[in-house]
């Protein structure tokens, strides 16, 4: 939009023509040019689409558009094409995912098809806490070794994805005091197999029969059925640290109690998911698995 | 184009117009949504957040974590199946002001209540990379550190309560007892363990 258009010589010896806009600043004057035309088509032809787009779209006011069936038999609003896309997904993820429905979860652990899904399911869902690796994390489980707190079989992996679980140790600090915490640790320490003190384990003893049975077994195997972990072999969940440091996490958890959660996934993730997710899960800690 | 000079030298005319612009751009994409039903009702169960909930929604505030982060699924297949459902107008009704944010160099976190547990968020604030070894993420050991006191949340919940947030006489008087002694991490915590878990239908 310039008041003046003239056409400047490849050369530029008409140049001194090009009157400017009469605007000076320091020294530093406007060319009055004209936009270059295509520019200035493109300006205009903006408006002209906009003619188009609010005649086939609703967009003014209570006006529908002209889109009234064309996504599933109705018209246009992002809510109805976000619908049809995702029927349209949903369509391509029955094939995909229906096949292995109804495959138990020991063949599909076999099934390299399945273990490439489970492994991608794993590595959106999975990996921020139990790790690229399923290797686990402190405060999160190694799911790769036969190590299980709420039971490894397919039916308890499964459940544990999609309830997700709650597993609560009390503080036992205030209950039981300060030496009782350090006996009991020591007596957890005998039947683990590791380096204690053999008088205060005795004492401990006693401790751990009458407040950590209830949930660790008798024989501090634990129960999967609420979570307890098995106290004799030498996996340590909030961390093993050296054998020097092994006594003070111990104790910190037992006095301070531990509240370990995996969220539920029932909601984002739908049951032809976890089933495969569940698959992937359980082939990790099987000798045999396909990788 | 004759005319424009005029406009041009007279700044007076200029500001006039430009106001006239503006107000006609205003009122139609934003002064219809003050009378739409589903931008002004709150969704089923949207109660104001708690005194602990509030402070820890400033402490996201203050620690900037809109700017990278935004809280607004949007209505795309692709989003939704890694985030869950679309953000509603409904859910936003009591934010002031609203954290949808508009880049994201984090993921979306207006569905992340729940997603994780509060011990991971723990971990993940004091330090992202014991958690998520590839995250650029800052940490924020201090929130651990930082005791609040309470002394402003009374106030703040007066100042919401003054462009409509529901809350009540009681609400505002124990809002110092409960806030105190609590630690900024637990407060932030405490927030985005909430954000988004109204909506039931996840996907």
């Amino acid at each position: 939009m310039a008041n003046r258009k003239i056409k400047v010589a490849d050369d530029g010896t008409n140049f001194a023509e090009a009157k400017t806009t009469g605007h000076v600043y320091d020294g530093i004057e406007e060319y009055d040019n004209p936009l270059p035309r295509w520019w200035f088509g493109l300006f205009i032809g903006t408006f002209i689409f906009t003619i188009g787009y609010l005649i086939i779209f609703p967009g003014l006011g209570l006006y529908k558009g002209l889109t009234r069936e064309s996504f599933d038999g109705k018209p246009w609003t992002a809510v109805n094409q976000l619908q049809a896309e995702q029927a349209q997904a949903q369509a391509t993820y029955d094939t995909t995912f229906g096949k292995f429905a109804n495959m138990p979860i020991e063949q599909l652990a076999k099934d390299s098809e399945a273990m490439k899904i489970g492994g991608r399911l794993f590595g959106n869902n999975c990996t921020v806490c139990h790790g690229a690796d399923a290797g686990g994390n402190f405060g999160f489980p190694n799911l790769t070794d036969k190590d299980w707190l709420y039971g490894g079989t397919p039916d308890r992996i499964k459940e544990t994805i999609t309830l997700g679980r709650q597993g609560a140790m009390p503080a036992w600090g205030p209950i039981i005091g300060e030496a009782n915490v350090v006996n009991v640790v020591e007596f957890v320490l005998k039947r683990a197999g590791k380096k204690h003190d053999e008088a205060k384990a005795t004492l401990g003893e006693a401790v751990f029969t009458t407040n950590c049975v209830a949930c660790h077994g008798a024989d501090a195997k634990g129960n999967p059925l609420v979570g307890a972990p098995n106290l004799t072999d030498d996996v340590w969940l909030y961390g093993a640290g050296t054998p020097e440091e092994l006594p003070a996490i111990l104790r910190q958890t037992v006095r301070n109690g531990r509240a370990g959660i995996m969220p539920a996934h029932a909601e984002t993730l739908k049951p032809e998911r976890i089933h495969l997710l569940a698959a992937y899960v359980y082939s990790l800690s099987q000798d045999e698995a396909v990788k | 184009m004759k005319g424009h000079d005029i406009v041009e030298q007279n700044i007076g005319l200029l500001t006039i117009l430009a106001i006239v612009a503006i107000s006609f751009g205003g009122l139609v994409e934003i002064v219809p949504q003050f009378f739409l039903k589903e931008t002004t009702t709150p969704i089923e169960g949207l109660k104001p957040l708690p005194a602990v909930v509030l402070e820890g929604r400033d402490i996201y505030i203050r620690e900037g974590c809109h700017v990278c982060h935004t809280q607004m699924v949007r209505p795309l297949r692709a989003e939704i199946e890694r985030y869950g459902h679309y953000s509603v107008a409904g859910e936003s009704v009591y934010e002031h002001p609203f954290l949808w944010g508009s880049k994201r160099t984090g993921p979306d976190l207006a569905r992340v209540g729940k997603r994780y547990s509060d011990d991971w968020q723990r971990a993940h604030l004091y330090n992202p990379r014991s958690v998520v070894p590839e995250s650029i993420m800052p940490a924020f050991p201090w929130l651990n550190d930082n005791i609040l006191d309470g002394k402003d949340t009374a106030a703040k919940m007066r100042a919401m309560r003054a462009v409509g947030v529901p809350y009540t006489d009681d609400d505002i008087a124990g809002a110092q007892k409960a806030v105190k002694g609590v630690t900024e991490m637990d407060a932030l915590v405490a927030y985005l363990q909430q954000l988004g878990t109204l909506l039931k239908e996840k996907r």
